[in-house]
């Protein structure tokens, strides 16, 4: 029985101590990017309790069928470059909570991993929920034979977040998780009106971390009213948007990952 | 649709606290169905009777929930601490304030709190020391929930103030069961304008809904922002909407058309502003700090709605009793 992840070459988690730092952004862009790049990849939501990533790709009302397989992933459009799973497309109705006890949850984890037919991809991203819990101990070890590329760490600059992702860190350092590296998000906001720069909230406690942990800093990503709204409509930011303030930070964050990706192949 | 890991789907679980938990035709094959089963990880008798009793002073309990991570829960947690606190008074009063977090418990900030569901519920060996804390006022962090509710002094509060992680599950089922004994006027939820965050927020209002956990109403934060240069500009000419940018864009309406659909309280609107993150990481009262930032009058009269709102249910509960 071939492996459902038998096709899939780098796996990248994205994770963060702290919740609303920009994981699920940063996954859908890093796919929107590697796509932009030729890869075929596909983004595994794992948080059962607030799957934000149906909705960045516009097809939040999409079903999900089986095959023989497992689970058929959802295409997010005719050139199947970017496929997706979540709990998202298993809810019914949309608003209802998703109230599971810990030994459910990590059985969802581990049949995502196991039962999704994604086929051959370039890269799967692992699209976290905030924290160091059940969820996360579950899919880390799930992944583990796998061996997984590493994970992205997020933060936001100010200090409450970056105290969140020490933590995240430890949790890296204790599950053997190699870490690519972390990412400063929300980092500054260029007002489109007087193009005075105001660090809303904060800046520089991303970089300061890296450099104390000794990780590398893959870069900090500006507040982007664009890139905000592409989200919130499913556009595909990376396309539409070449000329707006994150995206060459967001650029720049995928290039690093196919540089450590092709460290690894080799 | 696709089978889900044994057991039912989501719409199919009569979920944990109900009477069907684990006996439900649609339970057969699912994980949790012993765990179920076997009652929810609700407080024995004399446990419960412990937490009423450490807390018989409390008059009230307000929980800060959202569904969505970095909304500014904790954030608006300690700002509507400080406030009650201040009693109206501009000046932040730090002997009427008492802080209850696992933070203070890890012995170095790098120390992650790595349990799985059962023992974050009830860790008997990890912390037993009763840890006194001075204040009237608490804020409480949600991990370790009976340890923090029982071996903790709070002596005499008026106040319990409950921030939360973001979510619907063990932590927050056990908050409401420990603290449903007790009086909990009810929860303040966290948002940000944007569908991203208010698709979450639905999810934790049917959470609250289906715990029967009265909802005081909803913050919307992160709500605009004018940048400073802009303001000083704005003070001598334009007026403040001319420049406003809409950081987190209110797609679907914001909350307030949620607020309108789902027929709960819009409590107001929180700005953007520089400062308080600032005051959040120096550890200040940006209430204090700021009192002139539009971010600080929306917190203020938001504090304000729920203290009457908090009032007016316990004149209430004094009238049945």
């Amino acid at each position: 029985d071939r492996s459902n992840l038998a096709g899939v070459q780098h796996i990248v988690l994205v994770l963060s101590g702290k919740g609303g730092v920009g994981k699920s952004t940063i996954s859908t862009e890093l796919a929107l990017s590697l796509r932009h790049s030729g890869k075929k990849v596909g983004i595994l939501d794992v948080d059962l309790c607030g799957p934000s990533i149906p909705r960045m790709f516009r097809v939040q009302d999409n079903d999900v069928h089986q095959c023989d397989s497992g689970w058929v992933p959802v295409f997010v459009d005719q050139d199947k470059s970017i496929s997706l799973m979540s709990i998202g497309f298993l809810l019914e109705k949309p608003d209802d909570a998703v109230v599971w006890r810990g030994p459910k949850k990590n059985a969802l984890i581990k049949q995502f991993v196991a039962d999704v037919a994604w086929g051959d991809l370039d890269f799967l991203i692992v699209d976290t929920p905030p924290g160091t819990s059940d969820e996360h101990i579950s899919t880390v070890e799930a992944l583990r034979p796998y061996k997984p590329l590493g994970a992205i760490l997020v933060t936001t600059p100010q200090a409450v977040s970056v105290g969140d992702v020490r933590r995240e860190l430890t949790f890296c350092k204790k599950t053997g998780l190699r870490v690519l590296g972390i990412v400063e998000n929300m980092s500054g906001f260029v007002c489109p009106h007087c193009s005075e720069c105001t660090n809303i909230f904060s800046k520089g406690g991303g970089e300061e971390l890296a450099k104390h942990a000794g990780v590398p800093f893959l870069g900090c990503v500006p507040l982007d009213p664009q890139l905000s709204q592409s989200l919130e409509e499913g556009r595909d930011f990376i396309q539409e948007f070449p000329k707006s303030s994150a995206f060459p930070a967001l650029a720049h964050i995928a290039q690093q990952v196919l540089d450590a990706s092709s460290q690894q192949s080799s | 649709m696709a089978e889900a890991a044994g057991g039912p789907l989501p719409e199919e679980c009569p979920g944990p606290r109900s009477a069907q938990a684990g006996r439900a035709a649609a339970c057969q094959g699912c994980p949790n169905q012993r765990l179920c089963a076997a009652g929810p990880a609700a407080p024995a008798s004399a446990e419960a009777a412990e937490v009423r009793e450490r807390l018989r002073a409390m008059r009230r309990a307000v929980l800060v929930l959202s569904g969505k991570g970095g909304v500014g829960k904790s954030t608006f947690s300690a700002l509507l601490a400080r406030g009650l606190a201040a009693g109206g008074a501009a000046q932040y009063v730090e002997e009427n304030l008492g802080v209850m977090s696992v933070g203070f418990l890890l012995s170095s900030p790098d120390d992650a709190v790595i349990w799985r569901g059962p023992k974050k519920n009830g860790a008997e060996q990890a912390f037993s020391t009763t840890i006194y804390v001075p204040g009237r006022l608490s804020i409480l962090s949600l991990w370790l929930i009976k340890q923090f509710l029982r071996d903790v002094d709070w002596g005499e509060i008026d106040y319990l103030i409950v921030d939360t992680p973001p979510g619907t599950s063990d932590e927050h089922l056990a908050i409401v069961q420990y603290l449903g004994a007790m009086r909990i006027a009810g929860a303040v939820i966290v948002t940000t304008p944007q569908e991203v965050s208010l698709q979450d927020v639905r999810k934790e209002i049917s959470f609250c809904r289906k715990v029967k956990l009265p909802i005081i109403g909803v913050v919307e934060n992160m709500s605009g922002f004018v940048c400073p240069k802009c303001q000083n500009c704005n003070t001598l000419i334009f007026t403040l909407s001319q420049n406003e940018s809409q950081i987190f864009p209110p797609t679907t309406g914001g909350a307030e058309k949620m607020c309108q659909n789902l027929n709960v309280s819009l409590l107001g609107k929180v700005p953007l502003d520089p400062r308080i993150g600032k005051s959040c990481d120096s550890g200040q009262s940006f209430l204090a700090e700021a009192p002139d930032s539009a971010a600080t009058s929306s917190y203020r009269s938001i504090i304000q709605r729920i203290q009457e709102y908090c009032d007016q249910h316990h004149l209430q509960e004094e009238k049945i009793i």
